[in-house]
């Protein structure tokens, strides 16, 4: 078919994906809007396969069913407790797929130096998101520590691999060849390069870092887009691009931190906060049931410990109970709590909480002075009310979800180790704060338990 | 002309991308997340091009398998983001559930 007609498909499906992304801006289309973007896609690979270059289909059907094939089963099988990994590993794939659409570009006859260009920055993005991607998916899934890898020639080394990259591409654009040493080197050095730049990110800061490679996934088919001429590619990849910079915009003001902040330093490395000191006052499933049974609002403030103890579902089921009893049940969630955004609400939507009861940091914040009891299962960071007050924390700054105005905090919590930034949290000392040791789920089923007895 | 052509695509892309998904609530960002997953798979467009063009066997056989990496986006992004999405709720409707 002719390009004009291809492009014209094209143009309907930009379309579709732009009504696919407006129409995941509220729960009740979001799945409507998931199909559309679907149909743009399957409509741009349409016109794509009839396009009159493609002429020999091989390759491209094998591709496309193993492809399928894996993506299909990944989809379907993944918990959604490891959606982190999952978005991370996606996010590897699509890099790797525009490094490798770079570099066959190298193979068309008379690319210009703009043309060359391209190629190679879009070998260079799609290469960091790659294996920055890889990594950042073996520290979610704690096959590589999850504490910030420092060394202390990292910046040299960086400054070396960047130069290197520079050169490289400079001298794919003056000599360009399908075989040239240049290619082959800065495939290497970009590949290097991701590793590079995730080594000194820790485990507490990933929200950020999966929303930055979501971009750079984008920006990566994009520059793939410029290197070989086609507008559709631009426009989806600048449409991920930035929904990706918006999150990692949004993680970074959640934490307070500037992106180069995140980026640059390894978390807690700087500062030593105050030690706090004082009486943990630990509350037993009975005398934790008796507070809860007798109050009016309750809010559940859920972290990456939910997570970890899968006890989502038996949250979902006190909460019922607490609403038939007359309560108001939230579920507060702040931007950074788990390991991407928005992670909490997918967990607790598996789990059957409606989504309106979900309520975000802003929300609840202003009413918490009326909150009965706010119960906190798993998290830490977030609810660390140093945050506020103690200028010597490294999270000093970093807005929080201020369970401790509220009239009583239950803190569910495995035992008194400090949370994943490694800073003490003067909550547990607490006036009004009562520690539920224990494994989360075991507790929260105590809890259900107390309710539905004798 | 060309360059500044696409150029132009890409800036305002980015503009509508900003607009677009600054209305996207906190409770849905991970659904978002997936689903630009699925759509950064539009690489498998160039894909094609490389896998079915007669330029050369390498770039056949690259392009293959970045028709192979950016299918997994594809599929498995629009999959598991329906998976989830589907899991959101209002309350009444939530009664008669699992």
């Amino acid at each position: 078919m002719s390009l004009e007609l291809v492009n014209l498909g094209y143009i309907i499906s930009a379309v579709l994906f732009i009504f696919g992304l407006k129409m995941l801006s509220s729960p009740a289309t979001a799945v409507r809007g998931n199909y559309i973007s679907a149909w743009a896609m399957l409509i741009a690979i349409v016109m794509t396969l009839v396009d009159f270059r493609v002429i020999t289909y091989e390759a491209l059907i094998i591709g496309a069913v193993v492809g399928t094939i894996i993506g299909w089963y990944a989809a379907v099988k993944v918990e959604m407790t490891k959606m982190p990994e999952m978005v991370a590993a996606f996010n590897g794939s699509g890099g790797l797929s525009s490094l490798l659409v770079g570099w066959a570009a190298m193979y068309e006859p008379g690319n210009t130096w703009f043309i060359l260009s391209t190629i190679a920055l879009s070998i260079l993005i799609g290469g960091v998101t790659f294996t920055g991607s890889i990594l950042a998916w073996l520290k979610l899934a704690e096959m590589v520590t999850g504490k910030p890898i420092v060394f202390g020639a990292q910046r040299i080394v960086n400054a070396l691999v960047l130069v290197g990259i520079i050169v490289c591409s400079v001298m794919l654009c003056l000599e360009p060849a399908v075989d040239s040493p240049w290619l082959y080197a800065l495939i290497v050095l970009s590949l290097i390069f991701g590793v590079m730049a995730v080594l000194p990110i820790g485990g507490a800061d990933m929200p950020v870092v999966i929303s930055l490679l979501n971009s750079y996934s984008g920006l990566a088919a994009c520059a793939a887009g410029f290197a070989i001429n086609n507008n559709i590619l631009i426009v989806a990849g600048a449409l991920v691009g930035a929904s990706g910079i918006i999150l990692t915009q949004i993680m970074c003001k959640a934490m307070n931190r500037s992106l180069a902040n995140v980026l640059f330093s390894g978390f807690g490395a700087v500062k030593v906060a105050s030690k706090v000191e004082g009486e943990v006052k630990p509350i037993n499933a009975e005398d934790a049931y008796l507070i809860l049974e007798s109050a009016s609002t309750v809010t559940f403030v859920p972290g990456y410990g939910m997570a970890v103890a899968q006890a989502q579902h038996v949250v979902r089921e006190l909460g019922e109970l607490l609403e038939k009893n007359g309560a108001e049940v939230t579920y507060a969630i702040h931007p950074v709590a788990g390991r991407m955004p928005g992670h909490m609400n997918v967990l607790l939507a598996e789990a059957n909480v409606p989504y309106d009861q979900l309520v975000e940091m802003e929300d609840i914040n202003r009413r918490i002075n009326n909150v009965d009891v706010a119960v906190v299962i798993g998290a830490n960071d977030v609810v660390n009310p140093a945050a506020r007050n103690d200028e010597n924390s490294p999270i000093y700054g970093m807005p929080i979800i201020n369970v401790d105005q509220a009239r009583t905090v239950f803190v569910l919590k495995r035992s008194m180790a400090s949370g994943f930034s490694g800073v003490d949290n003067p909550l547990f000392f607490g006036e009004n704060t009562r520690m539920l040791f224990g494994d989360a789920k075991q507790s929260i089923a105590g809890l259900v338990a107390q309710f539905k007895g004798p | 002309m060309d360059a500044i052509f696409l150029a132009y695509i890409l800036v305002l892309s980015i503009f509508l991308g900003f607009e677009l998904i600054s209305k996207v609530p906190a409770t849905l960002h991970t659904p978002l997340m997936s689903g630009a997953n699925a759509v950064s798979g539009i690489t498998v467009v160039g894909a094609i091009l490389s896998a079915g063009s007669g330029a050369h066997i390498m770039a056949n056989i690259l392009g293959g398998i970045a028709v192979a990496l950016a299918m997994i986006n594809v599929v498995g992004g629009y999959v598991v983001t329906d998976r989830m999405l589907s899991m959101f709720k209002k309350k009444d409707t939530s009664k008669g559930g699992k």
